[in-house]
C-alpha cells in the first residue's frame, strides 16, 4: 500500500512539473511577443536569424523531402496497384505531403538542426555572462536575442516545409513517372484536380506556423533557463529536441481533428 | 566631495540566508574604491546591487542619484546607460567582430552616425591600445586582449560609473599590469568614478584610492593603501601577506584526526 501511495505521488509530482514547465514556456512565449517591437523595427536582425535558422536547415529539408517523396512514390505505387489506381500516386504522394509529412518531418528535423542550436547558442551567451553583459548596457536580451530568434524560426518553418513539399512531390515524379513509368499526364492532372488549395495547403501551412511557434519558444526558453554550465547547456539542448519533437506530434493531432472536422 | 555610490545599513540575502549583512559604503566621485575579500564573501553580490541586477532586501543602494530599490524594470535600464561594467572574462560578444562589440551601446543608444561611430569606437580602441585589432573576433584574442576590448566597450558612452568584477583573474603579470594601469588612467582622464572587486592584492594596492574589505558578509576592514597595508588586524594581516593560517584556518572544520584515523590511544 506505502508502495502505492509513494507511487502515485511521483507521478503526481512529474505531472505538476510539467504543467509548471509548460506555463512557465507560455508565460515566456508572452514575454517574447511583448519584447518583439525591436525584431519588426529592426528586421535585419530578424533577418538574420531567419538565415542562421532557415538557410542553413535547407540542405538537410531538401535532400529528406526528395527521399520522402521518393519513398511515398514507391509504396504508393506498390499499394495502389493492387487496386488498379496507380495512376493515383500523384495524389497519393502530395496528399500525404501536403497535409501531414511536410508540415511534421521538417517541424522535426528544424527542430533537431536549428531548435538545438538556437537553445545551445543562448545557453552559451548565459553562461559565459554576455547575456548579464547585455543587460548591464542597458539593452533587453529578451528584445535583442530572444525575440529576433523566436521570430526567425517563426518565418523559417512554413517555407521550410513548402520546399520540403515540393522536394518530396518532384522525388514522387522521379520515382512513380520516370522509373516506374506511370502516366505523367494523370500524374499531374490528378494531383491537380485533388489537392484543395483551402483545405489542403492552407492548413498545411497552418500547421507548420504553430509548429514554428512551438519549436522557437521551446528552444529560446530552454537556452534562456539553461543553468550556466556545460552540463546545464547540452541538458538544455537535449530537452529542446524531445520537447519539440513530442509537442509537435502532439500538435498535430489536435490540429488534424479540428481540420478534418472543420474548425466549426 | 560628493559620494556617487551611497549604501546604508543594506543587508542581502538568497531566501533565508543573509550574504550580506550590515553594509555601510560610500564611493566619493571621481574615486577607484577596491572591495576585497575570499572568494564567495559576498563582493560580487555588492557589485550586483550597485548595478542594479539585484535588489537589496533591507536598507538603501543610492547611485548616481538613484534610489536602486524603488527603481521599475524601464527605469533600471535608463539608468544603466550612466554605468560600465567589465566582467571577469570580458563577456564579449562572440558572434561580433571587435569593432562590432565596441561600437554595440552606441548603434544602441543613440543616433549617431555611422562614420561618427567608426571615429568614436576608434578611438576608443585606441585608449586600450588595440586599433588594430578591429576586425578581428573575439576568438582569435588572447584572455588580456579580450579584457581590454571588454574594456573599450564599457567605456564606449562614457559613464559616471565603473564596474569593475575580478578584472585581474587569468592574466599574465604583463596583461595584469596593463589592465590595472588602464583601469587608473580611464578612471582619471575621463572623470568617471570605478568600485573594482577583487583579491588581487599587489596589483590593486598599486592603483586604488580606498579599499573595503569584505567578510562573511560584513566590511571588516577600510582605509587607504598604506593604511591597509600597515593593518594590525589579524584577518587583513593574513589576506595582505597570503598566510596561510589565520583567522581563516588552513584546516577545514573535522573531528580530530586520532578519531578520523580510528586510533584508540593504544
Amino acid at each position: 500500500m506505502a508502495n502505492l501511495v509513494s507511487g502515485i505521488k511521483i507521478i503526481g509530482d512529474r505531472t505538476l512539473k510539467i504543467v509548471e514547465r509548460m506555463g512557465a514556456v507560455a508565460l515566456f512565449l508572452f514575454s517574447t511577443i511583448v519584447n518583439s517591437s525591436v525584431s519588426f523595427k529592426r528586421f535585419s536582425l530578424t533577418i538574420r536569424e531567419v538565415y542562421y535558422a532557415g538557410v542553413q536547415s535547407l540542405i538537410i529539408i531538401l535532400v529528406s523531402g526528395l527521399f520522402v517523396g521518393m519513398v511515398l512514390g514507391l509504396q504508393g505505387h506498390e499499394t495502389l496497384q493492387r487496386y488498379g489506381s496507380e495512376d493515383s500516386v500523384g495524389v497519393l504522394v502530395a496528399l500525404s505531403l501536403v497535409r501531414e509529412l511536410g508540415p511534421v518531418v521538417s517541424a522535426l528535423l528544424f527542430a533537431s538542426r536549428a531548435g538545438s542550436a538556437i537553445t545551445a547558442e543562448i545557453g552559451l551567451m548565459k553562461a559565459t555572462e554576455q547575456l548579464s553583459a547585455m543587460e548591464m548596457m542597458a539593452v533587453n536580451p529578451m528584445s535583442r536575442v530572444v525575440a529576433p530568434r523566436f521570430w526567425g524560426g517563426v518565418i523559417s518553418l512554413p517555407l521550410l516545409a513548402l520546399l520540403f513539399s515540393a522536394m518530396g512531390i518532384i522525388g514522387g515524379y522521379l520515382i512513380a513517372v520516370v522509373l516506374i513509368g506511370v502516366d505523367s499526364g494523370s500524374f499531374w492532372s490528378q494531383m491537380q484536380s485533388a489537392v484543395d488549395f483551402e483545405h489542403d495547403i492552407v492548413n498545411g501551412i497552418i500547421k507548420s506556423i504553430v509548429f514554428g511557434v512551438a519549436i522557437s519558444a521551446i528552444a529560446t526558453f530552454e537556452g534562456y533557463e539553461a543553468p550556466p554550465t556545460a552540463e546545464g547547456v547540452s541538458g538544455a539542448t537535449t530537452r529542446t529536441v524531445v520537447s519539440s519533437s513530442l509537442a509537435v506530434l502532439a500538435l498535430d493531432l489536435v490540429l488534424t481533428a479540428f481540420m478534418l472536422k472543420g474548425w466549426n | 566631495m560628493a559620494n556617487l555610490v551611497e549604501i546604508s545599513n543594506l543587508n542581502f540575502g538568497y531566501n533565508s540566508r543573509l550574504v550580506l549583512k550590515g553594509i555601510n559604503l560610500t564611493v566619493p566621485k571621481g574615486s577607484l574604491v577596491a572591495i576585497m575579500g575570499l572568494s564567495g564573501c559576498g563582493k560580487t553580490t555588492l557589485l550586483r546591487l550597485m548595478g542594479g541586477q539585484l535588489r537589496a532586501t533591507e536598507g538603501e543602494v543610492n547611485v548616481a542619484g538613484e534610489k536602486l530599490n524603488d527603481l521599475t524594470q524601464t527605469e533600471l535600464y535608463r539608468f544603466r546607460r550612466k554605468l560600465g561594467m567589465l566582467f571577469q572574462f570580458g563577456a564579449l560578444f562572440t558572434d561580433l567582430s571587435v569593432f562590432d562589440n565596441v561600437a554595440f551601446q552606441m548603434r544602441e543608444h543613440t543616433n549617431l552616425s555611422e562614420s561618427m561611430i567608426q571615429d568614436l569606437t576608434l578611438l576608443k580602441l585606441n585608449a586600450v591600445g588595440l586599433r588594430g585589432m578591429q576586425h578581428m573576433m573575439p576568438s582569435e584574442l588572447s584572455g588580456g586582449m579580450a579584457r581590454r576590448v571588454a574594456l573599450a566597450r564599457a567605456i564606449s558612452l562614457d559613464p559616471q560609473l565603473m564596474l569593475y568584477d575580478e578584472p585581474f583573474t587569468g592574466l599574465d603579470p604583463i596583461s595584469l599590469g596593463v589592465i590595472g594601469q588602464l583601469i587608473r588612467q580611464l578612471n582619471d582622464t575621463l572623470g568617471t568614478t570605478s568600485v573594482l572587486v577583487t583579491h588581487d592584492v599587489q596589483e590593486s594596492l598599486k592603483i586604488v584610492d580606498y579599499i573595503y574589505f569584505v567578510s562573511e558578509g560584513v566590511i571588516v576592514a577600510q582605509g587607504t593603501p598604506d593604511e591597509i597595508r600597515g593593518s594590525s588586524l589579524p584577518f587583513v594581516h593574513q589576506f595582505i601577506w597570503g598566510e596561510m593560517d589565520g583567522p581563516m584556518p588552513f584546516h577545514y572544520p573535522a573531528r580530530s584526526l586520532r578519531q578520523d584515523m580510528e586510533l584508540n590511544g593504544e
